[in-house]
């Protein structure tokens, strides 16, 4: 058939097809798929050039994939978030799952220690263990690694505004260990950026968190060159209620602001791009969130390989993190949550994901039980093994529609960067509220959709079933915090004082001459000073940052 | 974007006596997730209430004056990090020990059904969960506040 036959066949098609019954169909919020268009054909690749635009797995581009062999040289890692009262409490559920095979541990800290307090301070009062596993003291830190050998494991930290304090814990507890900082394999989530965009656990202002940060990758990039020193992350982005596209523009401005940052002062970005990793979200719009992922992986390469002139192959790599969406979940009829994240499971798979959390069905009414968990794990095992979904790489490649919402989405997220480029990059940006205000509009469309039912929520706001049977739910005793508070205090008293507050001083004097704070916060958390304690002393010198309370 | 046209029931509602309701949004403790607070004060906003967001990371001494010099008809608090059973009893102590007693105390967030009934039973008012739609809470708000100013 030639070009203009086949036109006349579509334009036949579309005729008949506009003449044809329709019915109102749920859409999901702020798609950038077009309501109207129903089919796609090869007239919507025109531009497309698969040499340029696909290669092959493990190259660049790396739309395919970011390595050659992908789930066949190595599955994606079964990576679950756990944390959750005394460190004790958490100690034990990691050598649980690593008694049961997991290799990888995830850890979950309380909202006190992301937030710089120590868990006696009156701030802290209600929150200890409750999002999490209370970290404040080096004894914390030991007593969660206890019998675990930091280079028989990695571990990814769920910390921002507290990362250098918890990286710096680590390392000593890996000196106790007599285990060599080169062997430790893990990653700090460490993505400021993010913080002020969207899950808001802060302390300084922006330009004192990103030099804390660079500090964090200079260091690393010297002495811990296995650590992934920041996980720039879209996973909250998404969650505080963004489109796909903003959760991607957002993320990857994040994280080329990073190497800007880098760049700038004076790391080769060879030396420390190789080691940004990155986390984003899987939600319910199937088609959509697999295009983000592939043109994830493009665009990053692109900038990395055409704008900062990156040599190395391992700085063009985005490899990628995937947690299944929170707020795709449902309190009502609990059970159907186990389909929800099945389906965000698949699609991030489908687009690459080098790990995966998949959600418990019970997570929108409280942190998981236990059998929760294990459905949430068997899910991830089912798609591992039993569908040949594994079977071949990038299966979706080609897809008229995959292919043209891919590009679709470079496009959106190219304009995206142009507007945060004109108001002077992602830092001015995020201090005259531009994302945050974003986001929140976002979320209030969404709303009005669920509301006007023009996106079908099933058990919320159509199928809903009036007197629910109420699912059991996990409880953290008060006991929790009672013993936590006890055991800092003890730490306090018995340490040497004088030689805390000497090493608090040294941090304070690097934060003033500008030279790397992380060997001063290294020594102070072996001199027993406290998370909170190095935290107060940084608040004095740095300042404190406070958002202005807009609701847009 | 445009804002939804509030309904006109609800409307009437707001302006009926003699001034606006005033609400104060608040997010105390250390929790960071807004998304709530923000969409349910846009809501409000949009149907025709005052509102006052006071941002993240209050505390409860905070809120309590803040309700105070702003004269608000209601503090409608969102807490999802597990801190509810500390944090409201602290602002409804607060409340009464300032002689608040014709201002509502609400809120929502991730609260499990057993806390949100003890918490009703020390006075608390209603506190609205993951899927609570907005145009509930504006009629929970307008039915509920009259009856208080009354008294």
């Amino acid at each position: 058939m030639t070009d203009a036959e086949f036109k006349r066949v579509l334009r036949d098609w579309e005729t008949a097809a506009a003449k044809a019954a329709k019915e109102q169909r749920s859409r999901f919020p702020v798609t950038l798929v077009p309501g109207e268009k129903i089919l796609y054909t090869h007239e919507d690749l025109k531009d497309f050039d698969p040499d340029r635009d696909l290669g092959v797995p493990g190259r660049y581009p790396f739309t395919r994939g970011p390595y050659e062999n992908m789930y066949h040289g190595k599955l994606w890692t079964m990576r679950m978030f756990a944390g959750f009262g005394t460190a004790r409490d958490t100690n034990q559920r990691f050598k649980y799952l690593l008694e049961h095979g997991q290799t990888g541990l995830s850890t979950a800290f309380d909202m006190p220690t992301l937030m710089g307090y120590d868990s006696d301070h009156a701030r802290s009062k209600g929150e200890v263990g409750r999002e999490g596993v209370a970290i404040c003291t080096l004894q914390n830190m030991e007593t969660l690694f206890g019998g675990i050998p930091l280079d028989q494991v990695s571990t990814s930290m769920t910390i921002n505004c507290t990362a250098s304090i918890a990286l710096a814990m680590y390392l000593a507890v890996a000196d106790e260990q007599k285990v060599p900082y080169s062997r430790l394999r893990g990653t700090m989530q460490n993505d400021m950026l993010k913080e002020y965009i969207a899950q808001k656990e802060w302390i300084f202002p922006p330009e004192p968190s990103m030099r804390v940060i660079v500090d964090m990758m200079e260091f690393c990039a010297d002495h811990v060159p296995k650590f992934n020193t920041i996980s720039i992350s879209g996973y909250h982005i998404r969650e505080a209620g963004s489109t796909s596209v903003q959760e991607l523009a957002y993320t990857l401005k994040d994280g080329l602001t990073y190497v800007d940052y880098g760049i700038k002062r004076g790391i080769p970005v060879d030396k420390f791009a190789p080691r940004l990793s990155f986390f984003f979200n899987s939600h319910m719009n199937f088609f959509e969130e697999i295009a983000k992922f592939r043109a994830a992986r493009r665009i990053w390469a692109r900038h990395l390989k055409e704008h900062y002139g990156a040599k190395n192959p391992e700085s063009w790599r985005l490899r990628f993190h995937t947690q299944t969406a929170g707020c795709s979940l449902s309190a009502q009829q609990p059970e159907n949550n186990i389909v929800r994240t099945a389906i965000e499971a698949l699609a991030a798979v489908l687009g690459g994901t080098q790990s995966l959390h998949t959600n418990s069905m019970d997570e929108a009414l409280a942190l998981p039980t236990e059998p929760a968990v294990k459905i949430a794990l068997r899910t991830q095992q089912i798609l591992a093994h039993e569908c040949g979904l594994v079977d071949v790489i990038d299966p979706l490649a080609g897809s008229y529609f995959i292919e043209d919402l891919t590009n679709r989405m470079e496009r959106e997220c190219e304009a995206i960067f142009t507007s945060i480029d004109d108001m002077g990059g992602m830092v001015p940006a995020i201090e005259r509220g531009y994302p945050q205000r974003e986001i929140a509009k976002a979320a209030s469309q969404f709303q009005r959709d669920l509301e006007e039912k023009r996106y079908i929520f099933v058990g919320v706001n159509d199928h809903v079933e009036k007197d629910e049977k109420p699912l059991p739910i996990l409880k953290i005793d008060p006991r929790v915090e009672r013993d936590q508070v006890a055991e800092v205090r003890k730490f306090k008293e018995k340490r040497d004082n004088g030689a805390a507050k000497r090493k608090l001083e040294a941090i304070v004097a690097a934060a003033k001459n500008n030279t790397n704070m992380m060997p001063p916060i290294i020594e102070a958390v072996k001199a027993r000073a406290t998370l909170g304690e190095i935290c107060d002393v940084l608040r004095k010198e740095f300042g404190e940052w406070r958002e202005p309370p807009i609701y847009w | 974007m445009k804002a939804k046209k509030p309904a006109k029931a609800v409307k009437a509602a707001t302006t009926r006596g003699p001034r606006k309701i005033r609400v104060l949004v608040a997010k105390p403790g250390l929790d960071g997730h807004d998304r709530g607070a923000k969409v349910v004060a846009a809501a409000l906003r949009d149907a025709g209430f005052e509102v006052i967001y006071t941002g993240l990371h209050q505390t409860c001494e905070n809120i309590v004056n803040a309700a105070l010099q702003e004269d608000v008809d209601a503090v409608c608090v969102s807490i999802l990090s597990g801190a509810h059973m500390t944090i409201l009893p602290e602002i409804h102590g607060l409340m009464k020990k300032k002689g608040m007693n014709d201002v509502l105390l609400c809120g929502g967030g991730i609260i499990p059904d057993d806390d949100a009934k003890e918490l009703n039973g020390q006075g608390v008012g209603r506190l609205f969960g993951p899927g609570a739609d907005t145009r509930d809470i504006i009629k929970y708000l307008n039915e509920t506040i009259p009856k208080l100013r009354k008294r």
